[in-house]
């Protein structure tokens, strides 16, 4: 489904959290939301997924208004993967994963779920452990049911809030290579929010910078994983590679604000010719 | 070409180009899905599906059996011990036996009995949502000073009423509990309401409401004379011994109508146990249901407290060993609650019958006696956490 956001305005309470948001993803395509901590991108995603009301502005999938949409309708066609949370349900894998058929299970659960969930199981290579506890999990095995409960729902936009963040390199890989194929394959129009640049700039097709509740930059990631946005963003001096795909690979350096505060201290105390010294060797690295 | 996919190697561990890997991973996923037979993978699923149910409803089946087995050999305990063929016999027939028997067993044994198979379902029930809607494995109808307030409208009937108004000990006392123990809740909601529907709000307005009541009870038991302050503390052990048949059909019907409508969400109510922020993307309106839940077990708990009085325990350790044997899906969690509650407190009526003989034991503190060694060996022999 196409999405299109113009003018999304959120508050909580009074205080402002994004402002004239202005994006679009489309279907078949990986969105990646990336920005610092408090930026945004729950809220956004949050947004979407209407479980929070937006104070202005319009969300619209394939061209109709999202207000105008049934509620069961939003749930069917949208999925939300909330950030890792520590839940302590006693349940299966299998009876948890189900869960993601919420809007369709009955008391007598049809041969169809049955079958998407063992599917998704597979696809996800954890139908070993389908009748396991979810206490019983490892933080990562945790986070693929997640994502496995929010693929059977089979959505039409799916958004995904560091699905990542608890997994090793292979896992981190592996989940991203498999969310592209079902993205491709099914699609679906996906929205992920990230914190690793690299793995946003090797898997997203698209990608929306967002910067203390706005658009800072947003499209394909060699223009806009630049190592001026990185440093204005995310306060961090790095260097960045393309590579022969064209993809950038982001090598961060040092904290802006440390050499600040190495700035300040310099001043202060005979110390700072360490910090001079320190600052020098990493100006040097910057243009090397 | 061959440079970057050294590079993909070197960073990622990979040994294919973005594109040739992504390629690759696609047909797989193709094959996957149409090359084996739809079929197969259905009865696939269907087997593990069935592998993780057969036991929940053979533990189902297993409670139910051992709970009319309760139900019966508590009948047949007493001072005048009946053989258990005759009082199956009796409660088939009614006709089969002699007047003595048929008394002892229709008029004085079995609505105690059925009440306290009621009352133990109706608790554990009311524990087990207690515990899911506020996201506590310490809830029950006592965190929430439910029976609490149960307590106090007893109490005040008993210490103004009696002798005051006729009909005090059958009627003002059970009605005034059931007054109080709603009032509580309704005070809840309200608290609830203005502050947002959260677990954290309802158990602390809760528990401040328990404290509430607590003082107020132990200022009429101040105030009251002697023999209204024993009357007062016997009603607080809990006792079956007032059942009749009427108030077993109160208890019953409300249990029986709240009981399917918290069936029927079976599957939020599992959805729930995922967190709230998880349940709410699963599209479900959390305030709503928590509300909505939270009336029903007030209700359903008001019912089961006024007429048998504060019998603690059940509320808690019966959805625990529902928990531990079946899980959380709610579809079996909920039923096998209500029958280990309902085994619980059969078990401690026999009980309380067989520790003085020719005297009933008040039962109330029977129940922790029976329940905690149950309970604590349950805990010791479980690997798993279960909370």
């Amino acid at each position: 489904m196409w999405l299109e956001i113009d003018g999304l305005r959120f508050s909580y309470g009074s205080k402002p959290v994004l402002e004239n948001i202005e994006m679009q993803a489309s279907p078949g395509e990986i969105t990646a939301v990336i920005g610092p901590n408090a930026a945004g991108k729950t809220t956004l995603l949050k947004c979407i997924a209407r479980i929070l009301k937006p104070d202005e502005g319009s969300i619209v999938l394939d061209g109709k208004e999202m207000n105008n949409f049934k509620k069961e309708e939003i749930t069917k066609y949208v999925s939300y993967l909330p950030q890792e949370t520590s839940a302590n349900a006693v349940l299966t894998v299998f009876e948890a994963v189900l869960l993601g058929r919420l809007h369709s299970l009955s008391w007598r659960v049809g041969d169809d779920a049955l079958t998407l969930v063992s599917e998704v199981l597979e696809d996800l290579e954890i139908e070993d452990l389908a009748s396991k506890y979810l206490n019983e999990l490892s933080g990562g095995q945790k986070q693929m049911v997640s994502i496995a409960q929010s693929l059977v729902r089979e959505p039409k936009v799916l958004l995904m809030d560091e699905p990542t963040s608890s997994l090793d390199l292979q896992h981190q890989l592996e989940v991203l290579d498999l969310i592209r194929d079902v993205t491709v394959d099914r699609e679906i129009t996906t929205l992920i929010a990230l914190h690793d640049l690299n793995l946003a700039a090797r898997y997203a097709d698209k990608i929306v910078v967002l910067h203390n509740g706005t658009v800072y930059a947003s499209g394909k990631s060699a223009p806009v994983l630049t190592p001026e946005m990185v440093r204005h963003i995310y306060g961090v001096n790095a260097t960045v590679y393309v590579d022969g795909d064209g993809i950038p690979q982001i090598t961060p350096i040092s904290s802006v604000r440390r050499k600040l505060r190495a700035n300040k201290s310099n001043k202060e105390s005979k110390r700072g010719d360490k910090n001079e010294k320190r600052k020098r060797v990493e100006r040097k690295k910057n243009h090397g | 070409m061959k440079s970057s996919c050294q590079w993909t190697t070197a960073v990622f561990g990979c040994c294919l180009s973005k594109n040739e890997q992504r390629v690759n991973t696609l047909s797989i996923f193709v094959v996957e899905r149409k090359g084996k037979g739809k079929e197969k993978k259905e009865m696939k699923a269907k087997e593990l599906y069935e592998k993780i149910t057969w036991r929940k409803y053979v533990l189902l089946v297993l409670f139910a059996v051992t709970c009319m087995l309760m139900l019966i050999i508590d009948v047949s305990t007493g001072p005048a011990q009946l053989p258990i063929s005759e009082v199956f016999l009796t409660i088939m027939s009614p006709n089969h036996s002699d007047l003595t028997t048929h008394v002892i067993v229709w008029v004085i044994r079995l609505p105690m009995a059925l009440m306290a198979i009621v009352v133990g379902a109706a608790l554990a029930i009311a524990g087990a949502e207690m515990q899911t809607i506020l996201d506590n494995p310490l809830a029950s109808p006592y965190t929430l000073g439910v029976s609490a307030a149960a307590g106090f409208g007893a109490a005040l009937a008993l210490v103004l009423g009696v002798g005051v108004i006729p009909y005090t000990e059958t009627v003002l006392v059970p009605v005034n509990a059931f007054f109080f123990s709603t009032l509580t809740c309704l005070l809840i909601l309200f608290i609830s309401k203005i502050r947002g529907v959260s677990a954290e709000t309802m158990v602390l307005a809760g528990i401040a409401l328990l404290f509430l009541f607590h003082s107020l009870l132990a200022l009429l038991e101040y105030l009251a004379s002697e023999e209204e302050l024993q009357a007062v503390v016997f009603w607080l052990f809990g006792s079956l011994l007032k059942a009749t048949w009427p108030k077993l059909g109160v208890a019953t019907s409300i249990l029986l109508v709240t009981t399917p409508l918290l069936l029927k969400d079976a599957w939020k109510l599992t959805a729930l146990r995922l967190g709230d922020e998880k349940a709410k993307s699963l599209g479900l309106n959390v305030e709503r249901l928590r509300l909505k839940v939270f009336i029903r077990i007030s209700v359903l708990t008001a019912a089961a407290v006024c007429f048998v009085g504060t019998i603690g325990f059940i509320g808690l350790v019966g959805p625990h060993i529902a928990r531990m044997l079946v899980g959380e899906d709610h579809r079996f969690f909920l039923p096998l609650s209500a029958f280990a509650g309902a085994v619980l407190l059969s078990g401690s009526s026999i009980g309380s019958k067989l520790i003085v003989p020719g005297a009933i034991f008040p039962i109330g503190i029977v129940t922790s006696f029976i329940g905690v060694p149950f309970f604590l060996s349950l805990i010791l022999l479980k690997r798993r956490g279960f909370w």
